[in-house]
């Protein structure tokens, strides 16, 4: 019997495997420039929590930070609406932040990959890792940061966090550039 | 620069200093400021609050002292560090950060004299209670551990000189045991060890010796290494519960692998205040960018030197690591290969008058109360730190009445032999 032509399945989009132990500076630096709204899961009403910190310094930066929390959902946090899930963020979502613990980042992502359009990037919190979650991304071209916080990768790259005497790993003969008013704010973008 | 780790020397001369964001100046300025103007009033709440990064205060935090942390964490490869007033300051906001009142923890007995004496007096003072351990038997440590033990401390190469502690051993116990590793790497600097890559997790140094280099300057640094997981563990209340001072905020949580540097800085420095001068900081780095040529001069001028002395007739022994028959030779060999550091202690055949002699004879070397100088410098323990100590005691804390503790510096060895030759002749 003749054999039947096989139906090739669609191609998927080609993401290069990512090393999640060791990301390039440039790669976190272009997620950092590129992302521009980001939807963070975990929000806290307390000045306390990292993740309210988190949140505070990225509006800080310029990002448009959505707290996603569903026991605050209506409310408001450092003046912007609390949604209760991904799905209800009115527009589109650049970013997913995940300030939750490395299981509940399984069904957050698989929230954030039911949004139409989808994110650009899946970041999750340090010390938040989820390998099987961040495949499924990365499978839909989606780039994904684990057990990374931006805040640290933003000092870092900027060079703000070596003023807490932080080793940034960061060598560079150029000035730091300075960004909006006053001194104590750096640019992500050093040569 | 792409992403790969830069080299030691790249490290010792970039690590921490980028040209000036306001002026463009190259060498680091010294921001010889008290205080710094805030953005705004939301800016000033942020920094208090510990939620952005940026300068306050100079006791807290200043960007000259910021340059020198990032430098020595990286030359550490640790995760953060903060620079003090002094070594001494070093282990005070260490300890402060890890233990509470009743607390013990255990160190070598062969340390610098200093610390020893801090140790023993000074923090009786605040209920931290110091267990001695003998270095040359590493199952001492753990012998020694109790319910309260919060830490476990040594010198990597131990004063006054000729010591290699055998790192590894030690860090295993204080890894099985759940308990912070501490080591004071003054006497070899990171360029002959890097404890971190032995199992330490938080390195202090005074950076008046090497790190500085010529003498000029007292400092010290704390490193953290980023390896022991504070955040959760009720022995440690300053770094895993919250803290009232900052509205309830979790140090060790929130600032993850370098929040014990943290803590020492806005728990300890704060509200302690030994802080570095700006200027001292200017003058301990522009030291720490040639640290890897001295270093490595220094300790093959100390083997030099040591050599000679050790085939000298009025000398009964030498202890240094680089010499073949030493007992710490292959320890040495497996922990610093580069070199065994600048100091050492030998013994005259001539005994107490002999040393005294000897250290007014010299012409070159400096009799003073200091290691790590580009001078060679020498002091004779018995007569002078050790003076107030028993005979018997005087022994056991290697300065017995024969013995002499030599700096070695960065002159010409031909020079420095001489120095000794003659001095030895009339002594």
């Amino acid at each position: 019997m003749r054999q039947m032509p096989v139906e090739l399945p669609c191609p998927i989009p080609y993401v290069l495997a990512m090393d999640h132990s060791n990301y390039p500076n440039d790669y976190i630096r272009g997620i950092l420039n590129s992302v521009k709204t980001i939807a963070l899961v975990g929000a806290s009403a307390n000045s306390a929590r990292p993740s309210w910190i988190v949140t505070k310094y990225l509006l800080e930066r310029g990002y448009d930070v959505i707290p996603v929390n569903p026991g605050l959902a209506g409310g408001e946090l450092l003046g912007k609406t609390v949604y209760g899930s991904l799905a209800e963020v009115p527009g589109p979502i650049d970013m997913v932040e995940i300030f939750r613990n490395s299981e509940a980042a399984g069904p957050i992502t698989d929230e954030a990959l039911a949004l139409a359009p989808l994110p650009k990037v899946i970041w999750m919190q340090l010390s938040v890792r989820n390998e099987e979650a961040a495949a499924k991304a990365e499978a839909k071209g989606i780039k994904v940061v684990m057990d990374r916080c931006p805040k640290i990768e933003f000092g870092r790259l900027s060079g703000e966090i070596s003023w807490q005497g932080v080793n940034s790993r960061m060598l560079s003969s150029k000035k730091p550039v300075l960004s909006g008013k006053g001194f104590q704010k750096l640019g992500l973008n050093r040569p | 620069m792409s992403d790969r780790l830069p080299g030691f020397n790249t490290l010792a001369i970039h690590a921490g200093a980028a040209p000036d964001a306001a002026t463009g100046a190259r060498a680091t300025p010294i921001y010889q400021t008290t205080s710094f103007v805030f953005d705004d009033v939301d800016h000033a709440a942020s920094l208090f609050g510990l939620q952005a990064f940026g300068n306050i205060y100079s006791r807290i935090g200043n960007p000259t002292c910021s340059v020198l942390e990032e430098r020595v964490a990286a030359l550490e490869g640790g995760t953060a560090a903060l620079a003090v007033a002094s070594g001494h300051a070093a282990e005070f906001l260490t300890f402060h950060t890890l233990l509470q009142p009743g607390d013990e923890f255990i160190a070598a007995r062969k340390l610098y004299g200093g610390s020893i004496n801090q140790f023993n007096h000074a923090y009786k003072n605040f209920g931290w209670n110091v267990v001695w351990a003998d270095s040359d038997d590493p199952s001492s440590f753990e012998a020694a551990i109790t319910p309260r033990t919060k830490a476990i401390f040594v010198e990597s190469i131990a004063n006054p000189g000729g010591v290699i502690v055998d790192l590894q051993a030690i860090a295993a116990i204080a890894k099985k045991h759940r308990i912070p590793f501490i080591v004071d790497n003054t006497m070899a600097s990171p360029y002959l060890i890097r404890p971190f890559e032995h199992g330490a997790d938080i390195i202090v140094h005074s950076a008046t010796k090497f790190l500085g280099g010529h003498g000029n300057s007292v400092g010290g640094l704390i490193v953290d290494g980023g390896s022991f997981n504070f955040a959760g563990d009720d022995r440690y209340p300053m770094l895993s519960k919250p803290r009232p001072e900052y509205g309830g905020m979790v140090l060790g949580e929130t600032f993850g692998n370098f929040g014990f540097a943290i803590a020492c800085r806005v728990l300890g420095l704060r509200d302690l205040g030994p802080a570095l001068s700006p200027f001292n900081a200017f003058l301990i780095l522009n030291g720490i960018e040639t640290l890897p040529l001295r270093m490595q001069r220094h300790s093959d001028n100390a083997l030099a030197v040591a050599e000679h002395l050790a085939n000298h007739s009025k000398v009964s022994w030498v202890s240094y690591p680089g010499l073949r028959s030493d007992r710490y030779h292959n320890l040495a060999k497996q922990y610093c290969p580069k070199g065994a550091g600048a100091v050492f202690t030998f013994g005259l055949k001539d005994g107490y008058e002999a040393g005294v002699k000897l250290v007014s004879n010299l012409k070159l070397f400096s009799h003073l109360a200091n290691i790590g100088d580009t001078r060679s410098l020498v002091i004779h323990p018995a007569s002078t730190t050790h003076r107030q100590l028993t005979d018997e005691q005087k022994t056991q804390a290697g300065a017995g009445p024969e013995v002499v503790r030599l700096s070695i510096g960065l002159e010409d060895t031909d020079d420095l032999i001489e120095d000794l030759n003659q001095a030895l002749d009339a002594a």
